[in-house]
């Protein structure tokens, strides 16, 4: 508790330096194109209740989550079956090194294209983006799995689905987290930009309104707010869900 | 319920290892034929490499990939539950001891039945350690909890008590007679240990270097508390060794019976 406290201390001290240093830097430009912290942190407030702030970051993270979600659960199952497959393997391999290496940017106008601006060509842009790290990622950790272990579960006929969750899950556990943490941190950039390219709503369309109007004070706002979230997830959620993972290690 | 055990027929013509990376393939076993009786402890040894892993995996059904025939009796009674005791603990390090046994339990099985298993063997008071805070010998009778928690019909030991000191290997193989005594099973048993094995046994099969086949048996019908006595233990010892034909205690300075 004592080392929460200093933690949660130096972390207050050094935003207060960056909001200090911005605060600084806006009185010296006194321009409309840099706001300073003050005027931004209203502005947040403002577009919460009165504007479409809160539209636009729900739709935006309804985006990442539904999107996240295909990929991790698509890219698992595809990673674990080429692990376990060599023919599987050999089929696959070639797209996913595509994919790898084809920019986000160029999938989504793509997808435009071929699916219209729609919804379900926003997130399958995302998700495809995504997809290819998961499965590198998942195929590795299910080449480490433990075979003495597998052993011990078909011996003891634990069956599939305990097997796959006391046995199997554990050991790709850090590599799904490793998965996750990459991939949101991917997802969080991508799902502006498709946003952005063919979408009527989200904070990714709300920053390109912005840019148009040369609303800083409003592109600033929109885009605090959504990384306040980012953080949030990643304090809240990621970390506890790793630390909970690893407390068996010594 | 009354317990059931098994009696097994394992009759291998081969079993035989694929080489890797163009190496000769390996014969592991070749007309390997063993009968044990339900209830029987049956130790086997054999010098290392020669195939008694490989033997008990098969008898636990984890490998099919052999010439021959396995079948258990009574052969209406379908597969036997097996108990596996393997050569390392293999415990989930994920897993507190008390879930790495309850695991292979069934899912609503009576929880006072799995502390006083817990208490039986002497890990009670390490029941919500993980496995990386358990001391050697305390993961090894962790792995004879779990073996034990299945009600097994059949108990495949696969030299369960190696690279423990000599005390806890005598203090655990003493719990194990217990157990057995307590819980009626059939024992498969591999030991390097010829005293080891004279200690424990009903019968001890003695199997041959790679590819390996049973080379003798010995019956030993004397009182397991009479064997303790040490002119006893030698004599039916080297009796073993001549059996065996060769040498197969892996380390002469190690020998168990020079310990008091």
């Amino acid at each position: 508790m004592a080392r929460f406290r200093v933690a949660l201390a130096e972390r207050t001290a050094s935003l207060l330096v960056l909001l200090v240093a911005w605060e600084a830097a806006a009185r010296w430009a006194r321009s409309r194109l840099f706001p300073g912290p003050g005027s931004v942190l209203t502005t947040i407030v403002d577009e919460a209740v009165h504007g479409g702030l809160l539209h636009d970051l729900g739709a935006t993270l309804s985006r990442v989550a539904v999107a996240f979600a295909l990929a991790m659960v698509i890219g698992t199952v595809l990673g674990i079956a080429m692990a376990r497959s060599r023919a599987i393997d050999t089929l696959l391999d070639s797209s996913i090194v595509l994919l790898l290496n084809l920019p986000a940017l160029v999938i989504a106008v793509l997808l435009y294209i071929w699916l219209g601006l729609t919804e379900a060509a926003a997130i399958a842009a995302v998700t495809f983006s995504k997809l290819p790290t998961v499965v590198v990622t998942l195929r590795e950790g299910a080449r480490t799995l433990d075979r003495d272990l597998a052993d011990m579960a078909q011996s003891f006929r634990l069956g599939f689905w305990r097997t796959f969750r006391h046995v199997t899950l554990p050991q790709l556990s850090p590599f799904f987290l490793v998965a996750s943490r990459t991939g949101l941190a991917l997802i969080w950039k991508i799902v502006l930009v498709v946003e952005l390219l063919g979408r009527p709503d989200g904070i990714g369309y709300a920053i390109q309104v912005f840019f148009q109007l040369f609303d800083v004070r409003r592109l600033i706002a929109y885009a605090l707010a959504f990384v306040a979230v980012v953080l949030a997830v990643e304090w809240g959620v990621l970390q506890p869900l790793e630390r909970r993972l690893a407390r068996w290690r010594r | 319920m009354a317990p059931v055990t098994v009696g097994i027929a394992v009759d291998i013509h081969e079993k035989r290892y694929p080489g890797h990376a163009g190496a000769e393939p390996v014969t592991a076993l070749r007309s390997l034929q063993a009968r044990v009786a339900p209830s029987e402890f049956c130790v086997i040894t054999g010098p290392s490499g020669c195939g008694k892993t490989t033997l008990l995996n098969i008898i636990a059904g984890l490998d099919r990939d052999f010439a021959g025939t396995l079948s258990f009796a009574p052969s209406d009674g379908g597969v036997p539950r097996v108990g596996y005791v393997f050569q390392s603990p293999r415990l989930l390090p994920w897993r507190t001891v008390r879930e790495n046994v309850a695991l292979v339990r069934p899912r609503h099985a009576d929880k006072t039945e799995l502390d006083g298993l817990l208490t039986d063997v002497g890990v009670a008071d390490m029941a919500d350690a993980y496995p990386a805070q358990l001391s050697g010998g305390m993961a090894r009778r962790a792995a004879l909890a779990r073996a034990f928690a299945i009600a097994p019909d059949l108990l495949l030991m696969d030299e369960p008590f190696l690279s423990l000191d000599a005390a806890a290997a005598d203090r655990l193989r003493r719990l194990l007679l217990r157990l057995v005594s307590a819980r009626p099973a059939t024992v498969l048993f591999v030991t390097h240990d010829l005293a080891e094995a004279v200690e424990l046994a009903d019968r001890v099969l003695v199997v041959s270097p790679a590819p390996g086949r049973v080379v003798a048996e010995m019956p030993i019908v004397l009182p397991r508390d009479r064997r303790r006595d040490c002119d006893t233990l030698a004599a039916l010892r080297t009796e073993l060794a001549r059996l065996a034909g060769h040498p197969i205690e892996p380390d002469p300075s190690a020998d168990p019976i020079a310990i008091p």
